[in-house]
């Protein structure tokens, strides 16, 4: 039963990653860059909520849709701004521009916010008891593991079928191709921006319904640990990272519980290194094809 | 009508002069080939054509109309479809997804029917619907890359090599096609190295030495050349 609970955990940790892993691997698979300030606006996310819910006595939901447009068009404004001019530039260039991004709205959120941390409100409380209350679940985790499924299943069918989703798996595959389609690879790209940051912000509001304390730093680690979620099932790959961020959850559960509580950061990064020696592309990563 | 009007284009590689003052046309109706060897700069042109490349000098007029600054995504919505130099299918998505891309500038209503007209063009892909593209033979990619094209009903299709590195039945089959279409009314800008075939179904032909236009006229007057017989036909 102990064992369950460990798990049941594992899985709504890793369903958080999981979200934010999606928007990780949709931007690198479509602008092949790491953008490093995702994890950023996660915490963005969780602000913008906070605020809503606490100052503007809005209900949980409208917070999370308010959060959701401002980290879209927060995504928008930073891949336009920061990462559009670079687009010829060498890879390096822009992967410092993200981590200067990311210390940017670190610090505009401690401009804004201060380094007090904030006390959030979950937006669901309670725990479900089970087995006479042998198994109690928090209906957070309940409804973390929900939303990511339905975001997972979303954006499958959205990817699959519908002609964006499709643009961007031309353009994730070769932009020069795509333009030859009369695809508008810049319009695609903020697209996907778009929707990695909206990801960011449920995240954000999920993440901080967890452990109610944020901070601008909130964003940080949870941002890396996704980030490691999306190579570890395999960049650029979407049921990669789904699968990349559930294991990593549930990892990182089992070694806080058996193993040891500081270790557990540093059991999840040996995995990624072993996984990644055995397979250098992640779970489900695709081999790059030859051209015959 | 001219179609296409190229006007003294010179394109260059950051120190490399690519393309000299290079000046040609396509009417309606024609095929028209350039051909050339290896690094004479054919495939260059089309891509400044198509607006993946910027000529810095000179004008490219589609349709009377400059697009020396339209991006090349709305060059393909004005009517002008480029099949690139090998293929450039998506290999990762399937067949008849690579027909929908082609069909992106289009309304959503004409496409189920359009990729049925490619699939008669082409039986060999119906066949195939399903596949990833990544699984297709060469000549079958070839097909995909030229009925990806067509789906945007193109008033100027250009088409990069289409013979690369395909068995001498095939390019068989993918000539008798550029015929079909010529028929049809298509207008066809052909890039070869394959100069025999491409001068057979070709109206007119420039010949391309160094980025630079060393000879034009009609494709059977190209051919009869003595320089052109002893560089591209043997003898």
């Amino acid at each position: 039963m102990e064992f369950l609970s460990y798990l049941i955990s594992g899985i709504s940790l890793g369903s958080v990653y999981a979200i934010i892993a999606l928007g990780y691997t949709m931007v690198y698979g479509i602008a092949k860059m790491l953008n490093f300030a995702h994890g950023d606006v996660i915490m963005v996310g969780g602000y913008i909520s906070f605020c809503a819910t606490t100052y503007l006595g809005l209900p949980a939901v409208v917070s999370i849709l308010l959060a959701m447009a401002v980290c879209t068009v927060l995504g928008i404004v930073i891949e336009g701004l920061a990462y559009k001019p670079l687009r010829a530039a060498p890879s390096l260039a822009v992967l410092i521009t993200a981590i200067g991004v990311s210390y940017l709205l670190q610090n505009s959120a401690l401009l804004i916010w201060g380094a007090a941390a904030k006390s959030y409100t979950p937006i669901i409380s309670g725990t479900l008891q089970l087995f006479g209350g042998k198994l109690s679940i928090q209906y957070i985790s309940i409804l973390t593991v929900i939303v990511c499924l339905v975001i997972m299943a979303g954006l499958t069918l959205f990817t699959s079928k519908s002609k964006m989703g499709k643009a961007m798996r031309a353009c994730s595959e070769d932009k020069g191709a795509a333009q030859l389609m009369g695809i508008n690879v810049n319009q695609t790209i903020s697209v996907t921006f778009a929707i990695g940051s909206a990801l960011a912000a449920v995240a954000g509001v999920l993440l901080c319904s967890y452990s109610p304390s944020l901070m601008p730093t909130t964003g940080s680690m949870p941002g890396i640990k996704a980030f490691t979620a999306a190579v570890f099932g395999g960049i650029g790959s979407i049921p990669g990272a789904f699968l990349g961020g559930i294991l990593l959850g549930v990892i990182e559960a089992l070694a806080k519980a058996y193993i040891s509580m500081q270790l557990a950061n540093a059991i999840v990064f040996a995995v990624l290194i072993v996984v990644l020696l055995v397979k250098p592309t992640g779970l489900l990563g695709k081999k790059v094809m030859e051209k015959v | 009508m001219e179609l296409l009007k190229v006007d003294n284009i010179n394109v260059y590689y950051g120190s490399i002069h690519a393309i000299k003052d290079v000046s040609f046309t396509v009417n309606e109706g024609e095929v028209v080939t350039l051909i050339g060897a290896n690094g004479a700069g054919k495939s260059t042109i089309l891509n400044t054509v198509s607006g993946l490349l910027r000529s810095k000098t000179g004008t490219v007029d589609f349709l009377g109309q400059s697009i020396n600054h339209v991006p090349p995504h709305k060059i393909v919505a004005m009517g002008m479809a480029h099949c690139p130099e090998g293929r450039r299918v998506f290999l990762q998505m399937s067949v008849r997804d690579n027909l929908e891309m082609g069909a992106y500038t289009q309304p959503n209503s004409g496409v189920d029917e359009d990729i049925e007209k490619i699939y008669k063009l082409f039986p060999r892909l119906k066949e195939r619907y399903k596949q990833v593209a990544g699984t297709l033979s060469g000549g079958e990619q070839q097909m995909l890359a030229m009925g990806r094209a067509m789906m945007s009903h193109p008033k100027l299709l250009m088409l990069d090599e289409p013979s690369m590195g395909l068995a001498p039945l095939l390019v068989e089959q993918i000539f008798d096609i550029i015929r079909e279409l010529h028929a049809q009314g298509t207008t066809i800008l052909l890039v070869e190295q394959n100069a025999s075939m491409a001068l057979e179904v070709a109206d007119r032909a420039y010949v391309l030495e160094t980025g630079r236009v060393t000879m034009s006229g009609t494709g059977k007057e190209v051919a009869e050349s003595p320089a052109v017989k002893a560089a591209y036909l043997g003898g």
